[in-house]
């Protein structure tokens, strides 16, 4: 061990640079050709097949697979791409353990399902690199507005462009692809990817892509209305959650997301990182911070969750995940106070039952506190239609919504291109009659 | 451990596996290390007239069929006989025999079809002291376009003749190598028999293409953009073997007339079937052309073990299956039988579903939650869903108690009848 990987505080450069390079190369290989075939030919292409039903975006499981099987891997992504036009992104985050090789038969035949996701991958790739495949319909001459430029509002853009209309894709931030972009582990999307599916995407022509542009604050939801045939909203959810407890306002406490985002466009071998990481939640973006700060060298990282491991919304793989790279998984334990002078220095814990804290508490060393318990919906007109805390699908007459924004569905990429897509045929039916 | 020592037409070896006459069993080298490995017994590659040698093509020889993670299921190959010249080979096998005194050796020919050829070629093999001579009139391939292989073997007087020669030029025992390219098996078994042959060995290849290249619009094996047809063999050929291997085990002219049993054999199971379906031993190329030669250890430990669990000797599974080979007018149209599907065993892949509705009788549900079920109303018994369901006896066929009704054509289930006594047959004879 290093003296830099003990030096106390939040510093840069606590692992050599190219051990911090090696820790965040791709996390999962890609399949060669060979692998692929060899993958491929354990599909039982089954009727009426589960792994389809357990997709959000219905992608033709079986088919996709027996054209890798049969050779024909560009067709195969053609298969994906069809229903997921994202299916490059969503091959290497979607969590397929709880969708569809969850629902493989061989997983419940062996326990060792289809590698779906990796051969997703293997088509999509390929294919990928050989440009873009789809062509427009005549245009219609209609003008729809997407706000966001995440997987939702890529997926709605991309599909109201194939259908003929000419779609303003607008995004506050410089790059487009959302969490893609911004969010997700760098170890899932290396290589510039999310931008290069993103300039892949666009390449079908039709969609004018406006950075830089925040909703509320460039532009108003009634200017889009009063200007576009039909507006599509997939603004995420850009509202952190506060833990409400005393010391938050300490430096070293930093909400999860913003860690992810800056982590994403940093070069990582200058990226600061505390020695003693603490990080509060339960869900994939915990879970990202987490191990994201051990393979920057923290030395000690603990996720601490306020209810039991079954009850995390991380899936099993992803805490093992977690358990693999060294982070610590502390369940049952709710945060009372962030201690320091001036700055962080350590989080002090009760134990709790289903998240009711009781009276034995403990100290955690912290010199940087991820916070990771959840984002809202921030930023709408208060007239529009939600469902619960989150918008509704339809929230006002002309304007559609999907994503993370929206009910309905779990928070996933694959969500997201499911309803940006399905909102886009909306929108064309409401524009051109059925 | 069974005892495996065989004896076939007077041809010792300790076990019943031999190498085929093949690429495997051109030379000395090949032949000692199969023995090392423990083959009981090879059919030396086969010899052809002195002369200038045997020429074959320069380019790919094979040709394959592949199952799932390129499994090897059918190998086709255009290589002729030896190309080595005769006295080299005859030098070697002697050499061989003599070192390996407990190994069956025996040496396939193919010489054109006139008395003074064989009478020659026998007269050269005389002093190898090999056990035994094969004729070869089976390759589809090269050598049969010049009058000799298979186009002495589709023509059961040829055989019949040859054979003849053979047995009166020739002290050796004589196994006649039959070639599936043929309409019936049987005219050539019965040829060879009359002739004196003491054995037929079957399959040789089954002519063949394997496939088409697709870029180049020629059959392959392809050799400067063109491929000629070549001899089958492997796993796939299994089946059309054990077929004609039972029909020369059953038939009347021929039952008794030893056999080496080939096509496909892989594995100790295929071997054993060979052997119920009245083969004496079986002859082995393609396993060990995709394996090598070790795989001859597992036949040895299987059939072994198979003997044993079953308190057989060799002797008592040979033919053992052939009374059971019937005519399709002889089965029992009174055995009634229903697919059942264990529930615990089902992953629910709904591949007998899918086959069953779209190819088949419309005879399983499929209940909400993907549970799988057979509608014995509707069930005909075809098998389907048992062949294509990826869990081993996951779904099964269950005989349904005589006096029991079927539920598909409300009918009594009664005693044994078969066709020739059935009421919708125009020729039915009344049961005596």
């Amino acid at each position: 061990m290093t003296h830099r990987q003990l030096a106390p505080g939040i510093v840069p450069g606590r692992l050599p640079a190219e051990t911090i390079a090696c820790n965040f190369a791709d996390v999962l290989a890609p399949l060669d050709p060979h692998e692929a075939r060899v993958a491929a030919d354990r599909c039982y292409f089954c009727h009426d097949a589960p792994c389809i039903t357990a997709c959000p975006t219905s992608i033709d499981i079986p088919l996709f697979i027996r054209q890798i099987a049969t050779g024909t891997p560009d067709a195969a992504a053609r298969t994906i791409w069809d229903q997921n036009i994202l299916g490059g992104m969503c091959a290497r985050v979607c969590p397929t353990e709880t969708l569809c090789e969850e629902a493989c038969v061989r997983e419940a035949a062996e326990g060792k399902p289809v590698e779906i996701g990796r051969l997703q991958r293997f088509a999509t790739d390929g294919a990928m690199a050989k440009g873009h495949p789809y062509t427009r319909a005549p245009v219609t001459g209609r003008k729809v507005a997407v706000v966001g430029a995440g997987p939702a509002g890529l997926a709605c853009a991309h599909r109201l462009a194939m259908l003929g209309h000419d779609v303003v894709v607008y995004d506050q931030r410089p790059k487009p692809g959302g969490l893609n972009e911004y969010g997700i582990a760098a170890y899932k999307a290396t290589d510039g990817f999310a931008q290069a599916e993103v300039d892949w995407l666009l390449a079908i022509g039709g969609i004018d892509l406006r950075l830089g542009q925040a909703l509320g604050r460039d532009f108003s939801l009634a200017d889009l209305r009063a200007t576009h045939d039909a507006v599509f909203l997939g603004i995420g959810l850009p509202g952190v959650n506060a833990l409400g407890i005393p010391g938050e306002g300490l430096a070293g406490v930093h909400d999860a997301v913003d860690f992810i985002a800056e982590l994403r466009q940093a070069d990582l071998s200058t990226l600061p990182i505390g020695r003693d990481v603490v990080v509060i939640g339960g869900g994939m973006t915990a879970v990202d911070a987490a191990v994201q700060s051990k393979l920057l060298g923290a030395e000690n990282v603990t996720l601490v969750y306020r209810r039991g491991r079954d009850r995390m919304s991380a899936s099993g793989y992803e805490q093992d995940h977690a358990a693999q790279a060294g982070v610590k998984l502390v369940f049952n334990a709710v945060p009372l106070q962030v201690l320091g002078q001036g700055r962080a220095e350590a989080v002090e814990f009760a134990y709790a039952v289903d998240g009711v804290p009781g009276p034995e508490t403990f100290l955690l060393k912290a010199d940087q506190v991820f916070k990771a318990i959840g984002q809202r919906l921030v930023g709408v007109p208060a007239d529009v239609a939600r469902d619960g805390a989150k918008l509704a699908p339809q929230p006002l007459p002309g304007v559609w919504a999907g994503g993370d924004c929206t009910g309905g569905g779990e928070d996933l990429t694959v969500t997201a291109v499911a309803q940006g897509r399905d909102a886009a045929h909306a929108i064309h039916t409401a524009l051109m009659g059925a | 451990m069974a005892n495996l020592t065989s004896d076939f037409i007077g041809i010792k070896s300790p076990n019943p596996f031999w190498l085929a006459s093949a690429p495997p069993t051109d030379k000395k080298y090949n032949v000692e290390r199969a023995f090392q490995a423990g083959w009981g017994g090879v059919v030396w590659k086969t010899l052809g007239s002195e002369g200038p040698p045997i020429v074959n093509v320069n380019g790919p020889r094979y040709g394959a069929v592949w199952g799932a993670d390129r499994r090897l299921l059918g190998l086709n190959n255009i290589e002729l006989i030896t190309d080595r010249p005769l006295e080299i080979n005859l030098r070697e096998i002697k050499e061989v025999k003599r070192k390996w005194r407990d190994r069956a050796l025996v040496i396939s020919l193919m010489v054109p079809c006139d008395e003074e050829s064989w009478k020659d070629i026998l007269t050269r093999i005389e002093d190898t002291e090999a056990d035994g001579v094969e004729l070869n009139f089976g390759c589809p391939h090269g050598m049969a376009e010049r009058g000799m292989g298979s186009a002495v073997g589709q023509v059961p007087e040829y055989i019949e003749m040859v054979t003849r020669w053979v047995k009166k030029y020739s002290r050796m025992p004589c196994i006649v190598k039959l070639t599936p390219n043929v309409t019936s098996i049987l005219p050539p078994a019965i040829a060879a028999h009359r002739g004196g042959a003491d054995a037929v060995s079957l399959i040789n290849t089954i002519k063949s293409i394997t496939n088409v290249d697709l870029d180049n619009f020629s059959p392959f094996p392809m050799i400067d953009g063109q491929g000629s047809h070549g001899g089958y063999c492997g796993p796939a050929v299994k089946p059309i073997a054990l077929n004609m291997v039972g029909e020369i085990a059953r038939h009347s002219e021929t039952r008794g007339l030893p056999i080496s049993g080939i096509g496909g054999v892989t594995t100790w199971r295929d071997a054993a079937e060979f052997l119920a379906m009245g083969a004496g031993n079986v002859q082995v190329c393609t396993a060990a052309m995709t394996y090598g030669f070790k795989i001859v250890q597992e036949m040895i430990s299987g059939l072994s073990q198979y003997l044993d669990d079953k308190g057989m000797a060799l002797s008592d599974l040979v033919g053992r299956a052939v009374p059971n080979f019937v005519e399709w007018q002889d089965l029992n149209l009174n055995y009634v039988t229903k697919a059942r599907i264990d529930q615990d065993a089902c992953i629910k892949c709904g591949r007998c579903f899918a086959a069953c509705e779209d190819t088949s009788h419309q005879a399983i549900f499929m209940h909400p939650g993907r549970v799988f079920e057979v509608n014995d109303a509707e069930c005909v018994a075809c098998n389907l869903c048992v062949d294509v369901c990826p869990v081993e006896d996951c779904i099964t066929m269950v005989e349904l108690p005589k006096g029991t009704v079927d539920p598909r054509t409300g009918k009594v289930v009664g005693d044994y009848a078969n066709w020739t006594t059935h009421p919708n047959n125009p020729s039915a004879r009344a049961a005596e």
